[in-house]
């Protein structure tokens, strides 16, 4: 594609996705869950898809910013908008310092040891917050209200998600065209060998969690106001579905690619929503088929079956081209 | 002076079979020196034990005169230690010009340079190094999808790249075309005396070894058989025995 076909591409998708909540107002909160659903799957291939290592317990650090945020709000005594962009800050700073605490510890485990490791994650937060009357225990927090004519709630958590998307894209963008994305890929390959080359594997592994931290604690704590009740186990720290979907996405995508999380969490979400329309009481059923389906025959995911199927079109080598025109290379010879 | 690596009684066994039994050697600063030995006699072991992947059973490991043997793999690595792999390893989903800037040395690394991009710099030198070792062109093609003796070279290429002080390579002509090997030697050579690298070489292509190295140590059954300059190897009766006996 050419620079000036890029251009009208990219103002298309702009005005798209700031048209669309004027557009179709009935659906603007499934858009609002599409974007996300969109921070859950990238944030989760950083560390499953860049770097090789599945996390199941990346939604700990959503359920800690929904539940950081929400404390905040609750117990400040000030204005909505003020209270909750500081909630947020301190829900991401939370979330951050979490992620480094637990990874240092943690991220000593290789691959598989550390998939299993952090499954208990997500069960202890659920727990841990079920049990703890300070944020409501068992029967939950519910967040102030929004305050503001109709339909402005509504307005206002679909530009929340949507501008916390685009910046983790284009943070996640950027991050992976330098050393860190070099360093992440490079343990995937062969975390060994990178260690034999002096690589301070440990410290950028947990950098990569501290990154799906930040993103995903502020997801939270605008998720627990954009939903209006955090239940520590249904919303905060919902593993069987959030927790699950998140993995699910960057796999039907094409996890260890940017825009592969992206195209799965749009995918998925879409079907799913389809799916508890139009197939009331069988939902659940058909999810776990698509989740079959995705695995037996995507195991690559999207991306990667479009990039087998049609390596001329999208392959590596194209990549290649544009990331070594990207960074000034010379033309070939 | 000392030598820059110094090897004093090591041993390593792995649950019963003796790998290594009282091994001392010393590589001196500035020079290649070559190790080699029957399948089996422990040569790769060795180097394992000298960049730290395995704790050794007894004996000491001097780098630059501190021991290192209780180092860990990273950490010696950052000393400007480096080893290249038997099987070679790169990262075979990464393209070349990618693999290279990655091994770029980690010695001072804060947490603004591991979230920042590569310099102009980085990537011309990296571009230097393939070229160097006849990869230029495949910069942007998978390093898993080239062939062996291509990775072997690449990893080779990929230790330069973390400027070293001490390079060990694990038979680097292994896997490579018969007709590139004399070109190799040709840079085993200017890497040592351009850059100012020193070699050691494990190397079971004996006129690979006799032509590059200044003294040779050989291993057999773990145990250090003989060592001398490549003249002196030639006609030790020893080392003839071991490599007829063994094959
Ligand atoms: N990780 C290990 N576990 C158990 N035994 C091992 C291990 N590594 C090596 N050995 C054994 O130690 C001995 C020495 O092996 P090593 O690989 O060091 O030999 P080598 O001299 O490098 O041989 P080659 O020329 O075939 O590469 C062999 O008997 C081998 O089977
Ligand atoms: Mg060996």
């Amino acid at each position: 594609m050419n620079r000036q076909g890029m251009l009208i591409l990219a103002v298309l998708g702009v005005g798209a996705v700031i048209g669309a909540p004027f557009a179709i107002p009935a659906f603007i909160t499934q858009l609002s869950f599409l974007w996300l659903m969109v921070l859950f799957a990238l944030t989760w291939d950083i560390m499953g898809g860049q770097m090789g290592y599945n996390s199941f317990g990346n939604i700990f650090f959503f359920g800690i910013g929904a539940y950081v945020c929400a404390v905040i709000q609750r117990d400040a005594g000030l204005d909505w908008h003020v209270a909750f962009f500081i909630g947020m800050a301190a829900a991401a700073a939370l979330g951050v310092i979490a992620a480094a605490i637990l990874g240092s510890g943690m991220l000593g485990l290789r691959g598989q040891y550390f998939a299993i490791a952090t499954l208990g994650l997500g069960i202890a937060g659920g727990e841990i917050a079920s049990g703890w009357d300070y944020i409501g225990a068992g029967s939950g927090l519910v967040p102030p209200l929004y305050p503001g004519a109709l339909g402005a709630r509504e307005m206002f958590f679909y530009f929340l998600f949507l501008v916390l998307a685009i910046i983790c894209f284009f943070t996640l963008r950027r991050l992976y065209s330098g050393r860190f994305g070099l360093a992440i890929n490079a343990i995937r390959d062969d975390e060994d060998k990178a260690e034999s080359m002096g690589l301070h594997t440990t410290r950028y592994k947990t950098i990569a969690w501290c990154v799906s931290a930040f993103f995903l604690a502020m997801a939270g704590a605008g998720a627990g106001n954009m939903i209006g009740f955090i239940d520590p186990r249904d919303v905060a720290f919902a593993g069987l579905t959030f927790g699950v979907w998140m993995v699910l996405m960057a796999i039907l995508g094409g996890k260890g690619t940017l825009w592969g999380p992206v195209l799965g969490a749009a995918i998925f979400h879409i079907t799913q929503e389809l799916f508890w329309t139009y197939l009331l009481g069988w939902q659940r059923v058909a999810l776990g088929l698509l989740i079959v389906v995705i695995v037996v025959f995507f195991p690559t995911g999207i991306l990667g079956w479009v990039r087998e199927h049609y390596p001329e079109k999208f392959g590596q080598a194209v990549d290649a081209e544009a990331q070594g025109a990207a960074m000034g290379e010379k033309a070939e010879p | 002076m000392s030598a820059l690596l110094e090897v004093e009684g090591v041993s390593k066994v792995f649950g019963g079979v003796i790998a290594n039994a009282d091994i001392t050697l010393a590589v001196p600063e500035g020079a290649i020196v070559g190790l080699i030995g029957p399948n089996g006699s422990g040569k790769t072991t060795l180097f394992s034990s000298i960049v730290g992947q395995h704790a050794i059973d007894g004996g000491s490991i001097r780098y630059e005169g501190s021991e290192i043997s209780r180092l860990r793999v990273a950490e010696i690595a950052r000393l400007g230690l480096l080893r290249t792999f038997q099987q070679t390893r790169i990262y075979g989903g990464m393209d070349c010009l990618k693999n290279m800037l990655i091994s770029i040395s980690h010695r001072r690394e804060g947490l603004i340079d591991m979230l920042s991009r590569h310099s102009a710099e980085q990537v011309d030198e990296a571009d230097r190094h393939l070229e160097f070792v006849g990869l230029y062109e495949k910069r942007f093609l998978l390093a898993g999808d080239l062939s062996f003796g291509q990775q072997k070279l690449l990893e080779f290429a990929m230790a330069l790249m973390n400027g070293p002080k001490l390079l060990m390579l694990d038979e680097p002509t292994a896997g490579i075309n018969p007709t590139l090997i004399n070109g190799l030697i040709d840079r085993l050579k200017r890497v040592n005396e351009e850059i100012g690298i020193t070699l050691f070489v494990i190397e079971h292509n004996m006129r690979v070894i006799m032509d590059l190295a200044q003294h040779i140590y050989c291993l057999a059954h773990g145990e250090l058989l003989a060592d001398g300059t490549p003249d002196e190897i030639r006609g030790d009766n020893r080392v003839i025995d071991a490599y007829l006996g063994a094959h």
